[in-house]
């Protein structure tokens, strides 16, 4: 009996977990008026709440996007921080409606997790941070070294292959989230810190003394981060991807924040117009079951790829990273949308 | 005259199942029984319903795939090509070790401050009662925590161990320097302790899967030996002093048989130690003792402590105050009283409730997760259950573990409460 009961509970805290539906996500957001994307629990630059409570980055700009295609509003989106472990598992019970959070594409996780990625919004490679008067210059150095390391990411798992193929040793301190790893870090605690190049970027630049530390040149995996959705729900992933990629046409034609309204007064490129929901480009954009101008708004409210690239973690901020892979195809990076038609 | 000269044959009727007081408690049993059954159907086939509309499957596979991450402290041999179940191993000596050093640790320490506590030194008892509040009055995390901090922020960097050549040239000491005799290294990542290496190796034998260690082996019979061989000559002194009311001096064979068959034999396999040394970035040699795990015991047995320390007192109060007057009469000073005649009552009420602090202390060690202490937590319920994304499968499994490890403490505890329980004659 006493088992039976026990089982009894498990099952319970099981079931409660897993009511959400896998089907109709944007008719559900729809009816909510609420949009819930699952968030960091701050990484300066991708998503992290200011100084007055307001989620800023580059990551929670695509969510903002996405609010103001779905409800013509970008505000009407609530961020809910997860941890490197809580994240999936807050999207598949139906917590968030999606995940951007710098999360990376694998194959486990597209099958086992039955999850979807829909988009890459940063190409990414791991990296290593060290302090500079180590005097280390190559990852291949690092032999015996102690290494802070974020659990439940993919990270753990490159950084075991890497140490392995290059025959050197080295000791794990396995952490929570990129804070308890920058302290860990900053204290001495490890020699090294490794995680995606940008979220090192994104580290260093709140450090006090951002300039004795080092990011190693060596990127060790290919980490492809970008929004995920459950699987399952085909139509929600299509509005999801198109959004994003609508923010990449517009880089790719010009279209800002700016001059959108202008834009779509005056354009003569039948792409834009039917993008834009011009009035006689058709109705494409309704077939997502979004209004006609959803992503006219979403480029409204965020601008296009660039401008949120540029404004979150571009050269000139703080984070100061360069486009790179994450140019435009046009400019010799991966970035590429599928035409609009 | 007729009589009625049997009770007539009452024959059963349904509706006697509720209006019958002999059927109806087990009318309604069996029906609460069913009821119950039902509910737990429901959430089964709930569980399994939701996990195939996922696209999840039920099954223990993976844990015999590649976990392909690294743990740092692990006592039994791994690397990151061992299975998930391998890590579920690593991860469950972690804890064992954690709660078994923890459960003795605090035992002696609650007991010692529950004692004290009594104490008629008004300064010992006013500081006991301090402790006592101090420690069961705060969250065990923030224990945790505070102990991981002082060690990791206080202790020096190992590179505050090295002599440059400019410094050797300069006759200057570095910043910290090596304890004991330099065979012990305190860093902020864990302290570096001298390991026991052996010259001679006995090897080790595969037994059903389980690789046994044959000098570890050698030493617990020999010790074991020893101990019985040191039993015999007291239970002989005993024997001797009953027999003819003068006792043998035996402190010099029980030393000559605990300490000389250990040192034959560590003389025999070449025993020395490693010490450790700084190589890199680390002390590399002898074994590492993380902070986090030193944290976690720490704070384990400070708090635990706390709690043993009241149930101690609790037992010590409910003997008659006549036992201890009864033994100062006969003579015995109070250290002895306490020993012989007090403590050995006291037990009695001591040990149930102790048995829930044991198990309560088990079960905290899952704490360790918050020091990057890789326990079962870390590893089956950590780093596992997000890499191969089996929640259900991993929880129940630790569920099952913590469960089972509980019920065995349980059990022997109880063996040992029923041996010191009053025997009725």
């Amino acid at each position: 009996m006493k088992k039976s009961v026990f089982l009894g509970v498990v099952a319970a805290t099981m079931t409660v977990a897993g009511a959400a539906s896998a089907q109709a996500t944007l008719e559900a957001v729809k009816a909510r008026g609420e949009l819930i994307c699952g968030s960091n629990t701050g990484l300066t630059g991708f998503g992290a709440p200011d100084a007055s409570g307001n989620w800023t980055g580059f990551d929670v700009d695509l969510c903002r996007a996405l609010a103001a295609a779905i409800f013509g509003d970008a505000t009407k989106v609530k961020f809910v921080p997860t941890t490197g472990e809580t994240r999936f598992t807050a999207l598949q019970s139906g917590e968030v409606d999606l995940l951007v959070r710098n999360s990376t594409w694998t194959a486990t996780r597209d099958s086992e997790l039955a999850l979807d990625f829909v988009a890459v919004n940063y190409y990414d490679g791991q990296g290593f941070m060290v302090k500079k008067d180590l005097g280390v210059s190559s990852a291949k150095e690092l032999d015996g070294a102690t290494v802070c390391i974020q659990t439940g990411t993919t990270t753990e798992l490159n950084l075991a292959d890497f140490f392995k193929q290059n025959n050197i040793s080295y000791q794990p301190v396995t952490v929570a989230d990129d804070s308890e790893a920058q302290r860990q870090y900053l204290a001495g605690a490890c020699d090294a810190y490794t995680t995606d190049a940008s979220g090192l970027a994104a580290s260093r630049a709140t450090m006090p003394d951002a300039e004795n530390h080092v990011i190693l040149p060596e990127i060790i995996s290919k980490e492809p981060l970008g929004p995920v959705v459950r699987h399952g729900d085909n139509n929600w992933g299509d509005v999801v991807r198109w959004t994003y990629y609508a923010l990449l046409i517009a880089e790719e034609k010009g279209i800002t924040k700016a001059n959108v309204a202008e834009v779509a007064t005056s354009t003569a490129d039948e792409e834009v117009k039917r993008l834009l929901g011009v009035e006689g480009a058709g109705d494409l954009p309704t077939k997502f079951g979004l209004s006609n101008d959803a992503f006219k708004n979403a480029i409204a409210a965020v601008g296009n790829y660039g401008e949120i690239f540029a404004a979150n973690i571009g050269e000139g901020t703080s984070i100061n990273l360069a486009r790179g892979l994450n140019a435009l195809w046009t400019q010799g990076g991966l970035q590429y949308a599928p035409p609009f038609r | 005259m007729a009589v009625a000269s049997d009770v007539p044959k009452e024959s059963f009727r349904l509706s006697m199942l509720i209006y019958d007081t002999r059927y109806r408690s087990i009318t309604i049993q069996i029906f609460v029984l069913i009821l119950f059954g039902l509910f737990l159907a429901w959430l089964l086939n709930n569980t399994a319903v939701n996990l195939a509309t996922r696209g999840k499957e039920f099954n223990f596979g993976f844990l015999w795939q590649r976990a392909g991450y690294d743990i740092g402290q692990a006592i039994i041999p791994y690397t990151n090509d061992s299975s998930h179940f391998r890590a579920l191993l690593v991860g469950l000596v972690n804890t064992l070790v954690v709660a078994i050093l923890g459960c003795i640790l605090a035992t002696i320490l609650g007991v010692i401050i529950g004692v004290l506590r009594l104490s008629k030194n008004w300064l010992v008892g006013r500081l006991m009662t301090v402790y006592v509040e101090v420690f069961r009055n705060v969250p065990l995390l923030l224990w945790i925590l505070l102990s991981y901090v002082i060690l990791s922020e206080a202790t020096p960097q190992p590179r505050d161990f090295r002599v440059t050549d400019e410094m050797a040239a300069a006759g200057e000491a570095p910043a910290a320097s090596m304890m004991l005799f330099d065979t012990v290294a305190v860093t902020n990542r864990g302290t570096n302790v001298p390991a026991p290496l052996f010259d001679v190796s006995l090897g080790s034998v595969n037994l059903l899967g389980i690789t046994l260690n044959l000098t570890i082996l050698a030493y617990i019979a020999v010790i074991a030996g020893s101990v019985w061989i040191n039993r015999l000559i007291l239970a002989g002194a005993r024997a001797q002093q009953e027999a003819t009311g003068d006792r043998p001096v035996t402190w010099w064979k029980s030393i000559l048989v605990l300490f000389g068959p250990v040192i034959a034999l560590s003389l025999a396999l070449g025993l020395h130690l490693e010490v450790p040394e700084l190589r890199g970035f680390n002390f590399q040699g002898g074994i590492l003792v993380a902070h986090s795990f030193t944290a976690l015991l720490i704070a384990l047995t400070l708090y635990t402590a706390a709690f043993i320390a009241e149930i101690v007192r609790a037992g010590i109060l409910a003997i008659s105050k006549g036992q201890s007057e009864a033994a100062f009469a006969l003579g015995l000073r109070p250290g002895r009283t306490m020993n012989l005649i007090i403590l050995p009552q006291a037990l009695r009420v001591i040990i149930p409730p102790l048995i829930s602090q044991y198990l309560n202390l088990t079960k905290n060690t899952s704490l360790g997760i918050a020091v990057s202490y890789l326990d079962l937590r870390g590893t089956l319920g950590g780093i596992t259950l997000n890499q191969t994304g089996r929640e259900l499968e991993c929880m129940l499994l630790m569920m099952l573990i913590y469960l089972t490890i509980s019920l065995i403490i349980s059990a022997l505890m109880n063996l040992y409460n029923t041996s010191v329980q009053i025997k009725v004659r």
